[in-house]
């Protein structure tokens, strides 16, 4: 008689599939939705990490403090230029550097590798770095850029207004070549195909452009745009380190000043919390409109 | 509407030559097939002469004119691709409206245009979708639309039916053919299916490692194959090719067979061959049976081809020919049988050149 499967000790497929998943879903729960959930729990408290005392509900009292103080609004005002402005500026040179770089020339493959150096380094030492150079004394931009007098140059982590620019500038340098390096992407997979079939058709290169290569390489542009917006609304590591929220508070981002509630002077768990989930909802809300514009591209 | 003249035009990529220098000219509203086994260099000519790709030497002519160094776009051509290279982005309409739109046309004219191009392919149901979700026939008729809506010089196509099912294939080759007779603008068809070329071309241009082997009419190239190659590559099967020795009127064809050469044809084998090798060759109709034919040979096999059958005769050993039978007589394999080869159409072949030996007028 043969011994049916079942009869010996062995673990069905649907255990094996259990064992590979748990351990994930586990960590997922336990690092991601508990605190997911607890910080939502927290922003109707009045909680403080640092109090003894229980979180006490509040209710929307949290919110209405954030959405009725007017620094906030300024905080926000402050990462939306950021955001604008840094997002504009980066796909428009990280695309114009993926056109220009598209086209093979001797020595484009290292010029490619040293443009995308500046992504690969940790926006921290970018942030100290970048500081220096801003330097009123002995930094290297004003000599540069040819300020070579300390008393007329200008002072780039002084002024309110051109605090907030030195950032851009940075995040710019920055992040611009990951633009490039999906723009790359989104051009070098259009067929050559299209651009002979446009050569015969008798279309001018700004004809094919236009028509070609920009709606060609839209889906991709536009998830640049969707990645480098979060990263903007997120924006913490870079103005800590060249600016830390100064002067006063010309470049203290949304995610600065969370950081500040949360972590400095009172602690307050609860009214950080509720900042927190005001940025979730502003960002899941914009991302949101850029998936469904991307899939406007896509299905056309 | 043009001539296109090809002089001493060649294509080669380092030591290796993709097109040897070829001399070629189409008449205006001539339908030329470019035909060959893949690889050939067909694909090349057509490309030089569109502009696509750039010629290593020669002179290429429209009408007269030097277009040798054009970009494409200067040359008034539509260019139909075998893959049909839409625009996927684009409605079926925009992608129609595309080449109007590239030269600045007005919006009213666009439209006028592409109704009626639409209506001709009978694609207007067609025009608000996107290309990437139509069948392969739709989406070659799309980009022959797209070809058609200009009035172009001339149309060249990259084996426009070799992505197509081969249902949709004679569909379309009727569809092809139709718009040539109606438009009557010089085309240049590329092709490595022979009956495509045979039931398209006014003209057919074969080409084989990188040279044109004949040019002519398709009943030219079927029934006076240049060369061994054309013999061979033309007609399914192709020409039966038997190699004997020749002397005084007779070729000894394996042991058992003496071939007696037609009468007409005596002058040429002795002037061209004398006393040596030859290769008859003749095409699987021209075989004609009798008890008292001249030719013994046994059957290999019998295929039934629907109207007539296919019989595979053992000539000499190991050497089968194709021969067209009437589909109701019965051959058993191994039987014995003799034939004739109609006279007027055995064709003869030195083995030495290839090419094929041509009659003398007597």
């Amino acid at each position: 008689m043969i011994k049916s499967p079942s009869k010996r000790r062995q673990l069905s497929d649907r255990n094996i599939i259990l064992l590979f998943i748990l351990p994930t879903m586990i960590i997922l729960v336990l690092m991601n939705i508990y605190p997911l959930f607890y910080s939502l729990y927290l922003s109707f408290t009045d909680y403080s990490v640092i109090s003894s005392v229980a979180p006490k509900w509040v209710g929307f009292q949290n919110y209405q403090t954030i959405l009725s103080d007017t620094r906030f609004w300024k905080h926000f005002a402050i990462t939306g230029q950021y955001t604008i402005i840094t997002v504009a500026l980066q796909m428009l040179i990280g695309f114009g550097l993926a056109l220009l770089i598209k086209e093979k020339f001797w020595g484009s493959g290292i010029i490619t590798t040293l443009i995308l150096v500046p992504m690969m380094l940790s926006p921290v030492v970018v942030g100290l770095f970048w500081r220096l150079m801003y330097h009123p004394s002995y930094g290297i931009v004003n000599y540069l850029i040819g300020f070579r007098n300390i008393n007329t140059a200008p002072e780039w982590l002084g002024s309110p207004t051109l605090a907030l620019w030195a950032i851009i500038i940075v995040d710019v340098w920055m992040w611009s070549p990951f633009v490039m390096l999906l723009s790359l992407a989104g051009l070098s997979a259009i067929p050559d195909y299209l651009y002979e079939a446009a050569a015969i058709d008798r279309a001018g290169s700004w004809f094919i452009f236009r028509r070609i290569t920009l709606p060609q390489v839209m889906p991709l542009l536009l998830i640049a745009v969707l990645f480098r917006t979060i990263e903007a609304l997120k924006q913490f590591d870079l103005v800590m380190g060249i600016t830390g929220g100064g002067p006063g508070d010309a470049t203290e981002t949304v995610s600065v000043r969370l950081y500040r509630e949360a972590f400095q002077g009172q602690f307050d768990t609860g009214l950080s919390s509720a900042l927190a989930y005001i940025v979730l909802i502003v960002i899941i809300a914009i991302s949101n409109l850029y998936i469904r514009q991307l899939n406007k591209v896509r299905e056309g | 509407m043009a001539t296109i003249e090809l002089k001493q035009v060649e294509k080669r990529f380092g030591e290796a030559y993709a097109v040897k220098p070829m001399d070629m000219t189409i008449n205006n509203g001539d339908f030329v097939v470019l035909l060959g086994p893949s690889g050939c260099g067909k694909t090349t000519t057509l490309r030089m002469i569109s502009g696509l790709e750039s010629v290593s030497s020669g002179i290429i002519n429209f009408n007269d004119k030097d277009v040798t160094w054009l970009h494409p776009s200067e040359r008034d051509i539509a260019f139909v691709f075998q893959f049909f290279a839409l625009y996927s982005h684009m409605t079926c309409r925009e992608n129609i409206a595309f080449p109007l739109r590239a030269s600045g046309e007005e919006g009213a004219e666009i439209d006028r245009k592409v109704k009626r191009v639409a209506e001709m392919l009978r694609i207007e149901h067609l025009l608000k979708s996107r290309p990437g979700g139509l069948s392969g026939g739709d989406q070659q008729r799309v980009a022959l639309a797209r070809a058609l809506v200009r009035k172009p010089a001339a149309f060249l196509m990259d084996e426009p039916l070799g992505a197509l099912d081969a249902e949709f294939r004679e569909t379309m080759r009727a569809e092809i053919k139709r718009l040539h007779l109606e438009q009557n603008a010089t085309t240049v068809y590329v092709t490595h299916d022979q009956i495509e070329a045979m039931a398209m071309g006014d003209k057919i241009v074969v080409m084989s490692a990188a040279e044109i082997q004949q040019a002519g009419t398709p009943l030219e190239v079927y029934y006076d194959p240049a060369n061994l190659f054309v013999a061979r590559f033309i007609g399914s099967p192709g020409m039966n090719l038997v190699e004997g020795s020749y002397s005084e009127g007779k070729i000894k064809l394996g042991d058992a067979n003496i071939y007696c050469v037609p009468q007409d044809w005596r002058a040429s084998l002795d002037t061209t061959i004398g006393t040596g090798e030859v290769v008859v060759g003749f095409r699987p109709e021209a075989v004609q049976f009798s008890a008292q034919g001249q030719l013994g040979s046994s059957v290999y096999a019998n295929d039934l081809h629907g109207s007539y059958s296919m019989l595979h005769l053992e000539l000499i050993k190991d050497n089968i020919v194709n021969a067209r039978a009437d589909r109701r007589d019965r051959h058993q394999m191994g039987d014995s049988i003799k034939f004739d080869i109609d006279p007027e159409q055995v064709r003869f072949f030195d083995p030495k050149t290839e090419k094929a030996l041509q009659k003398v007028a007597l």
